[in-house]
């Protein structure tokens, strides 16, 4: 077995923390191999030496037996080595010819051969099996399909190695076949692909091989995936068993706290109904655009509703703004951290206190010290890893700003309705478990809780109820004692469940 | 050695360690500059562009921008003048052009959050606007006042430092205290910090923003008044390109353009650096054209030194 890409003792510290420490495995050619391990195991960091981002301290890097010096991303790109990152790097409103090209347009004194760029990128896209038309805007393209774009650019730049930093996490489940069947092409024509992801379940069907990092260590090194099991992979991941991630423990529910009658606005023409009782986890599963998020959204005031009525324990729910919602005991953790949870470039303390902070501010002047205490409790509390609530906010792992954002919710006092979209989006599985515990204890305090996901696995383990959209539409719905994976599937899939083939230019 | 000194130049106090330095290069090189009188004149000097700073840290702070402070304080001026000799009375003047000056801030903060125009355009218009009243009020013209005793307003002193001074350094302590201590002042910088964020946190962004420029318009009064008494007259072409005083002062201090980051001790900095540059090119004589070349350069040094601070924090 050739070793294409080798790694040999590579250590890489950082104040404080050893990110990799003494890292050695190889890779052969024509193979994809799986990155795994929690957040801050020290995958992301083996990438960025991958990519020339990051010089490591220790250690070399070979490729087909020449040894590798990256000392910037250019010297990478010249080893012929990509990384396609999380946040895509296309210009949306460029054409996928324009961006495939990017910064290498085919030109004549100057002027650019726009017939001839489109037919050679047309050509390669084909090659590779993407049917997406050149000429088309990226801005008009799904996520999944830019994440082919972005792929297919690593492939333009004739690229041997190329590595995926969770391509799937924003991708529904018809997109990610699509994006695993070019992957699968890739491999044929002998690349290494490095792919790095949270879903366990697309490693089985996907990777030849993997390797599980932990702590910065190199936990376990797999060269095929014969007679590995998710049990045994996530207990090498966590250093210990974790027999059943979800823990769901039965609660009785009250009387229904949430009720939704009617509600649509710009992004959900259809009216929804529905509602959630005290102590209960109400789960919403669809795939991406069946409009759970955009429901959840006009439940908040997030969006403006057109029609529809809302009540909290019998009480009509007068605002439609989200401070008023607040103030109603109605709070929602949104889908995308990122854009419209965290604060950037505030401490982890400020983040906190941002809503809660009005019930101890006497005539709007603010209390450090209660704030601060306040901060303290709760990093305690949910176990928040961080050096201290003075931390920026955006040097915590997603798991970690994701209990930062729950922490704000939970420092209201009086919060009687929780919807929490996509909790533990790019998660690792141990804080995936803390923050299915922390739902569980909130419903056992009473709360109504909604829980919107994409992973059906997830709303399947936690929920008490689960209502299921498509299309705008909530379509079905079932109990826990109804719980069956292939018919919930079955209710949230479209009727012409066979992905159309794009055809958008005109 | 040279690590000791990258660490005290980058580290969070950066700024105010090269201004003492500079401060210190300046009152020994240049004659007359570390005399009281000098040192008054200097504070008097930057009063139109510190007072107008305390806001303007503000407006950046949350995103946004106020290009319309340098008209709103040139027609809040003749405002006072004209309605003080219209109405016989100062303090009327007085009350009627800070109520104007809160009205355009209002104005823009609604058309702003509510119309959901883009600040640099809406300021950008009123900036015109307004500039175009005063020149139509006055016909082009300075105003006299009649009663001398609104000279009085920049004139007079407390314990030896004239009333506007005073003044200045009253906004710098109240607006320090309203940007650190107050749920205002949080949630603006969580506003520059974050915008939809902050929404579905909870905070009024909408509110949020009408009000802080209608604090910028209502300041912009207060520097008119002190600045039309201070020149003994409303001029329509006063204070014209404040704006970009101020905000340069603002960006020296350290106050993100990107929002969500600002210090009153930096603007406050930031502003002295501006006056202290302008007073000592005065006292050696350099022809005023070069002071624009040197507020550039300083402003591009600052701005410098802060990208290289975040990244070397990276």
């Amino acid at each position: 077995m050739d070793d294409f890409l080798a790694f040999s003792h590579i250590g890489k510290s950082y104040p404080g923390v050893r990110a990799l420490d003494d890292i050695s495995f190889s890779v052969p050619r024509g193979t994809i191999h799986r990155l795994v391990g929690e957040n801050g195991a020290g995958k992301s960091t083996l990438i960025r030496v991958l990519s020339g981002d990051t010089e490591a301290d220790q250690g070399e890097i070979s490729i087909d037996g020449q040894m590798q010096h990256f000392a910037s991303t250019r010297d990478a790109f010249a080893a012929r080595v990509v990384v396609v990152h999380q946040e895509l790097q296309l210009v949306p409103s460029l054409t996928v010819a324009e961006n495939l090209r990017l910064g290498r347009f085919p030109a004549r004194a100057g002027v650019i051969d726009f017939r001839g760029m489109i037919g050679q990128v047309g050509a390669k896209l084909a090659d590779i099996g993407i049917h997406v038309d050149p000429r088309t805007p990226v801005s008009q393209l799904s996520l999944g399909e830019r994440q082919m774009i972005e792929v297919a650019k690593a492939v333009m730049m004739d690229a041997r190695v190329i590595a995926l930093d969770e391509p799937t996490s924003s991708l529904s489940s018809r997109e990610s076949e699509v994006l695993f069947e070019l992957i699968g092409r890739l491999r044929a024509q002998g690349k290494v692909v490095i792919y790095i992801s949270h879903r366990l379940d697309e490693i089985f069907r996907l990777c030849d091989g993997c390797t599980v990092f932990r702590d910065g260590r190199l936990a376990a090194h797999h060269t095929t995936m014969e007679g590995l099991t998710r049990d045994k992979l996530v207990a090498e991941m966590v250093g210990r068993e974790i027999v059943d991630i979800w823990g769901w423990r039965g609660r009785i529910a009250g009387k229904p706290r949430l009720a939704v009658e009617g509600v649509s606005g710009k992004h959900l023409a259809h009216p929804a109904s529905f509602d959630v009782r005290a102590g209960e986890i109400h789960g919403f599963f669809g795939l991406v655009g069946s409009g759970r998020s955009e429901l959840m959204r006009l439940v908040y005031g997030a969006d403006k509703r057109r029609t529809g009525h809302i009540a909290i324990d019998g009480v009509t729910l007068a605002g439609r703004d989200p401070k008023r919602s607040i103030q109603a005991g109605l709070v929602l953790c949104s889908e995308d951290r990122k854009y419209d949870g965290i604060i950037q470039g505030m401490s982890v303390g400020e983040n906190i206190v941002v809503s809660a902070r009005r019930h101890f501010s006497p005539f709007g002047l603010i209390r450090p010290g209660r704030e601060g205490e306040t901060a303290d409790k709760f990093i305690k509390t949910l176990r928040i890893r961080t050096p201290s609530r003075r931390q920026n906010i955006v040097n915590l792992s997603g798991g970690n700003q994701q209990k930062v954002i729950l922490a704000r919710w939970l420092a209201e006092t009086g919060v009687k309705v929780l919807i929490v979209d996509e909790p533990t989006r790019g998660i690792d599985v141990g804080a995936k478990a803390e923050i299915y515990d922390l739902l569980y204890s909130l419903a056992e305090r009473g709360i109504a809780i909604v829980v919107v996901s994409s992973e059906l696995p997830e709303v399947m383990g936690i929920s008490d109820r689960i209502s299921v959209m498509c299309e705008g539409r909530i379509v079905a719905g079932f109990e826990r004692a109804d719980f069956d994976e292939h018919i919930i599937l079955a209710a949230a899939l479209p009727d012409r469940s066979i992905p159309e083939p794009t055809k958008r230019a005109s | 050695m040279a690590g000791l000194l990258k660490r005290i130049l980058l580290g969070e106090q950066g700024l105010v360690v090269i201004f003492v330095l500079a401060f210190a290069l300046v009152s020994v090189t240049v004659p007359n500059f570390l005399t009281d009188r000098n040192m008054l004149g200097l504070f008097q000097s930057v009063v139109t562009i510190g007072i107008v700073s305390c806001t303007m840290m503000l407006c950046l702070a949350s995103r946004d921008f106020d290009l319309s402070v340098g008209s709103i304080v040139a027609f809040a001026g003749m405002v006072a003048v004209m309605a003080s000799n219209a109405s016989g009375s100062i303090i009327i003047g007085l009350i009627v052009a800070l109520a104007f000056g809160t009205f355009v801030g209002f104005v823009n903060g609604v058309v702003i959050a509510k119309l959901k125009i883009n600040a640099l355009i809406t300021t950008l218009a009123t900036m015109q606007i307004v500039r175009g009243l005063a020149l139509i009020a006055s016909d082009g013209r300075a105003v006299g006042i009649n009663d001398p005793n609104f000279y009085q307003l920049a004139l007079s002193k407390a314990f030896g430092v004239p009333t506007p001074v005073w003044v200045m350094l009253i906004l710098f302590i109240v607006f320090g205290f309203v940007l650190n201590r107050t749920v205002f002042g949080r949630n603006t910088l969580a506003i520059g910090g974050n915008p939809e964020a902050s929404r579905l946190a909870g905070v009024d962004v909408d509110a949020m923003r009408i009000w802080i420029f209608t604090l910028q318009g209502l300041v912009c009064g207060i520097a008119g008044i002190l600045l039309a008494s201070r020149i003994t007259s409303g001029q329509p072409n006063a204070a014209t390109g404040l704006e970009l005083s101020a905000i340069s002062a603002c960006v020296l201090g350290g106050v993100s353009l990107a929002g969500g980051r600002a210090a009153m001790l930096g603007v406050i900095v930031g502003v002295l650096i501006l006056g202290i540059a302008e007073n000592a090119m005065n006292l050696l004589n350099i022809q005023a054209f070069y002071q624009y070349l040197v507020r550039g350069i300083i402003l591009l040094l600052a701005v410098l030194l802060d990208n290289i601070r975040s990244r070397g924090l990276r």
